[in-house]
């Protein structure tokens, strides 16, 4: 058990628990806060398995901006005045039987697999050098295509979060 | 087991993937929903990196995949939160199970 062996573990249990957190709570602000809490566990497996901007940029994107969007949209709704209600007995046992039979089966094929031994190469291999001159010359096409993917997103969001104008007795909304 | 290997983060993942299977599966609330989603996608991640350190370490495939894949969810989640916001002022809940206009 050396350094790494002992941390991954603890990034592991920490993932899993506050994964288990965020669907376990009842409080929505409590699931925001468990899963910002599980991105960062998840960075920290980037950070060991040689992907450093990946770990900052998760960090960034997932636990620095759309947490805080959930965050805002929570208390943009007042939902804790009442608590949540459960879906029934019938519907929360079909899905630990629907999740559990499928992890099961998963972790039986990645256990029998045979195990690959990590091969020792240079830990840099993940910076934001090597990144971005693969970003710019192989991975060119998919990083504009993504850009016309977030315009597209962008104006689908302010078209559908739009108010609605408010409509007069008998007017007829058109579109 | 003592040195971890490819199947032990392939555990983890796929734990993190099935939990959000089960939270995507028995919450109501449409933005717990949400955070299920990004779970799974998260885990995706995690398999992404782990493949491409343990078996091509030389390459940098795998993270652009994990790049792309955080791009999206972006995406997808700022549409998402406008759905849910409008869901909201028309319906004023966001019970998946109490929008039931288009079911019958």
């Amino acid at each position: 058990m050396d350094f790494y062996d002992i941390l991954f573990w603890i990034l592991s249990v920490m993932a899993v628990g506050c994964a288990l957190g965020v669907v376990l709570s009842r409080n929505p602000i409590h699931s925001v806060i468990f899963l910002i809490l599980t991105f960062f566990a998840i960075s920290g497996h980037y950070l060991i398995m040689n992907a450093q901007f990946l770990a900052i940029v998760n960090i960034i994107v997932y636990a620095g901006a759309i947490m805080v969007l959930f965050l805002y949209i929570l208390m943009l709704m007042n939902l804790n005045a009442d608590a949540e209600p459960q879906k029934g007995l019938l519907v929360q046992i079909a899905g630990i039987l629907s999740g559990g039979t499928l992890f099961l089966v998963l972790l039986a094929a990645t256990k029998s697999a045979h195990n690959e031994e990590i091969n020792k190469v240079s830990t840099n291999v993940g910076l934001i050098t090597n990144l971005g001159k693969l970003l710019f010359t192989k991975y060119v096409l998919p990083f504009e295509i993504s850009s016309v993917l977030f315009l597209t997103a962008m104006i689908g969001a302010i078209v559908i979060g739009k108010k609605e104008p408010q409509l007069k007795n008998g007017e007829e909304h058109i579109a | 087991m003592n040195e971890i290997g490819l199947s032990q983060v392939l555990f983890v993942s796929c734990a993190l993937f099935f939990i959000g299977i089960y939270g995507f599966l028995t919450r109501r609330n449409m933005i717990t929903m949400l955070m299920s989603v990004e779970l799974i996608l998260n885990s995706v991640n995690i398999n992404f990196i782990a493949f491409n350190k343990y078996l091509f370490a030389h390459k940098l495939d795998g993270l652009f995949f994990t790049l792309f894949i955080i791009t999206i969810a972006a995406a997808e989640a700022s549409v998402a939160i406008a759905i849910i916001i409008n869901l909201y002022r028309n319906y004023h809940t966001i019970d998946v199970e109490e929008v039931d206009t288009m079911k019958f």
